[in-house]
């Protein structure tokens, strides 16, 4: 028996090529390559210029969903609602998966959608493996007890290149959550508040992983949020150890192991989980139970509180006043009467079917109030067709909603979804950045729930009481 | 690659702490397909108003900051998004150093395969720079040193491999391709396939 070690240490060790030393990085192999149609096209143009082939075809997974429109697109026209740049970004995308021979997931594909909704929802997305993609929110995939962590454009020629990648191990950080999450409050909130403790740097050169009692009584698409937004933390990537749950959402997915592949999968997929007496660099401890709805009154996700507290002051801290001024917020009082002018439900942290269903029970023969626009965008096109086989386009359609196809959509202002200079959105997304969702726009970050809550008082508001009154 | 040895150049300042990759380049300018020209973007909404105008509070706007070739920013520079974009756009404008307290892991990443040398400081040196803008230090890439203006010189870390890279000029992917009997190897040998 070797010493005891971590999940991420097994997973890291299971795929190095080349031992790091003192002067040289580990060459690390790459199991999974996502590609999207943002960070990849300088990538290809490498590979053009130097004559080589993209090495492994077969582990290189592409769609478009940065700068896709989410109004239908059936013709070249459409694609022209995200700008001239974005639709030659698109049709760039288009040639270069032709000309390297990447299946690509492009308009014509039942299960386009955002890249790290896609990679799960296909079975590409599996425990132990190591997955990378020019996007910071790769991290998502950890869910799974992947290694997954974001790229630049130079890396991505890399992998395509040579399905290798040049990586000094990182440390390890053991984030436990004990307890329940109360009624209304939920991933989203959990990871805000974890951001929130240790701070939008508390996790660089750290891989985190997530365990505890809240942690595994998450279904997958929670565990998907919480891991997403390890980035938002600095961490290069989160995790958390494959269990029956992860075994049960793969089973039967397009690209997951079959017949006997299956059972030799899930035993390998067993022996993942952390050893019993492995330790971390770091260990941070929370518990769920006393969690409530969080929201972001910042301009980085670290500046969050829970939805009735007071803005904090900053105690004088120059950042932190021009964070206050952007936000147009003053200290001293919640937000909670704070006009909303947007409500956004969708992006890679929550635009998948469990997200959208928490909105819509919340929907449910309400309304939008007058002079709020609310928009939901579910992550796939696959998610989209089962949220309408379940009448959740209907929800959200009656309420005064709108409902589209798949795409990053509002999280980035670059595809023709963007808020207003000066118009506050609350929004299921990730980042609350200046200028993020559009020039000036001012982004509060919360769970569907409280965005759902927000849209039909046209304030941020609690969503405890919709769900006390549905109980 | 071009081969980075020596940077000596007065220092623009923005002090604000967490500066994310989306304030360095925001998105909408990341619908292009090519490495060209991004400086045009650099802080594009902190540099300019609504009307394209230069805003006269921002750095990089005065006049003392003109031809600086190193930045120094708040704690946490570069955090968020992956876009390789921010250090191409710094590179493009003529930002050849970027030194902070903490640099955020994707950026310092992408920064170093570009030539972007990312440089973390103590506190006190830290506190000192924001304090002076405009101060003429010298940045010695293969010794690793930043010599400040009482021509104290201050060890910075940097990855060996990375520092060679820079000093050599080398690229990267071409060391890796020279793995390559080893990564056929690995794909034999392992127990199990992706």
């Amino acid at each position: 028996m070797g010493a005891p070690r971590t999940l991420f240490e097994k997973v890291w060790a299971e795929h190095v090529v080349v031992e790091e030393t003192a002067e040289t990085p580990a060459v690390l192999y790459i199991d999974l390559h996502l590609i999207h149609e943002v960070t990849t096209p300088q990538a290809f143009a490498l590979l053009r210029s130097k004559g080589l082939p993209v090495r492994r075809p077969d582990l290189t997974l592409a769609t478009m969903d940065h700068s896709t429109p989410t109004t239908p697109v059936s013709t070249i026209k459409d694609l022209l609602v995200a700008g001239e740049g974005a639709a030659a970004q698109i049709r760039q995308m288009e040639t270069n998966c032709a000309e390297f021979g990447v299946e690509l997931h492009g308009f014509d594909s039942a299960h386009r959608g955002i890249v790290h909704v896609i990679g799960p929802e296909l079975g590409a997305t599996q425990p132990g493996k190591t997955i990378v993609c020019g996007d910071s929110h790769t991290s998502t995939h950890g869910a799974f007890g992947a290694l997954a962590f974001g790229i630049g454009t130079t890396e991505v020629g890399h992998v395509l290149a040579t399905q290798c990648l040049l990586q000094r191990k990182p440390k390890t950080l053991g984030i436990d959550v004990s307890g329940r999450f109360a009624p209304g409050v939920g991933a989203k909130d959990l990871i805000l508040s974890i951001i929130g403790q240790i701070g939008v740097d508390g996790g660089t050169g750290h891989v985190i992983e997530y365990h505890g009692e809240a942690i595994s009584s998450m279904g997958m698409d929670e565990r998907m949020t919480v891991c997403n937004m390890s980035i938002e933390a600095g961490a290069r990537a989160g995790m958390i150890a494959p269990d029956e749950a992860t075994f049960e959402y793969l089973q039967g997915r397009l690209h997951s192991p079959t017949g006997g592949d299956w059972d030799s999968a899930v035993s390998r997929w067993r022996s993942l989980a952390s050893d019993a007496d492995a330790s971390f660099d770091r260990s941070v401890s929370l518990s769920a139970g006393s969690l409530e709805p969080m929201v972001t009154f910042g301009t980085n996700p670290g500046m969050v509180i829970s939805v009735n507290e007071p803005v904090p002051d900053g105690g004088g801290d120059a950042s932190f006043r021009k964070a206050l001024d952007y936000m147009q917020l003053e200290p001293g009082k919640p937000l909670t009467n704070t006009a909303v002018d947007v409500v956004f439900v969708g992006s890679c942290t929550n635009s998948r079917l469990s997200d959208l269903q928490q909105a819509a029970n919340i929907l449910q023969g309400r309304k939008v109030a007058d002079g709020v626009r609310m928009l939901v965008v579910p992550g796939s096109q696959q998610i989209k067709k089962a949220a309408e086989e379940i009448g959740l386009d209907k929800v959200f359609l009656e309420a005064g909603a709108e409902w589209r196809e798949s795409g990053c959509s509002m999280c980035l202002g670059m595809n023709g979804d963007t808020v207003g200079k000066g118009q506050l959105s609350v929004s299921t997304s990730n980042r609350n950045f200046e200028g993020r969702q559009g020039i000036g726009a001012r982004t509060v970050l919360a769970s569907p729930m409280t965005a759902a809550a927000s849209a039909i008082e046209a304030r941020v508001a609690d969503p405890r009481p919709y769900i006390e009154q549905a109980n | 690659m071009q081969a980075i040895t020596k940077i000596q150049s007065r220092t623009a300042v923005l002090p604000t702490r967490d500066i994310d990759t989306d304030q360095i380049i925001p998105a909408r300018f990341l619908t292009t397909t090519s490495r060209e020209g991004l400086g045009a973007y650099l802080f594009h909404d902190l540099r300019f108003d609504a009307d394209g105008k230069a805003r006269p509070d921002f750095a990089l706007n005065q006049a003392a900051a003109v031809g600086c070739e190193v930045l120094v920013g708040g704690n946490n520079f570069g955090c968020g998004s992956s876009r390789e974009h921010a250090p191409w756009a710094l590179l493009d404008y003529g930002i050849r150093a970027v030194i902070s307290t903490e640099i955020a892991d994707i950026f310092r990443n992408n920064s170093l395969k570009n030539g972007l040398v990312p440089i973390i400081v103590d506190p006190a040196t830290h506190d000192f720079l924001l304090a002076n803008p405009g101060v003429e230090v010298e940045i010695d890439v293969a010794k690793s040193t930043l010599t400040l203006p009482d021509g104290s010189a201050i060890d910075f870390p940097i990855d060996g491999f990375a520092r060679y890279c820079l000093v050599e000029g080398i690229d990267q992917l071409g060391y890796l391709q020279q793995q390559m009997d080893d990564i056929l190897k690995f794909e034999e040998q392992r127990p199990w396939t992706p």
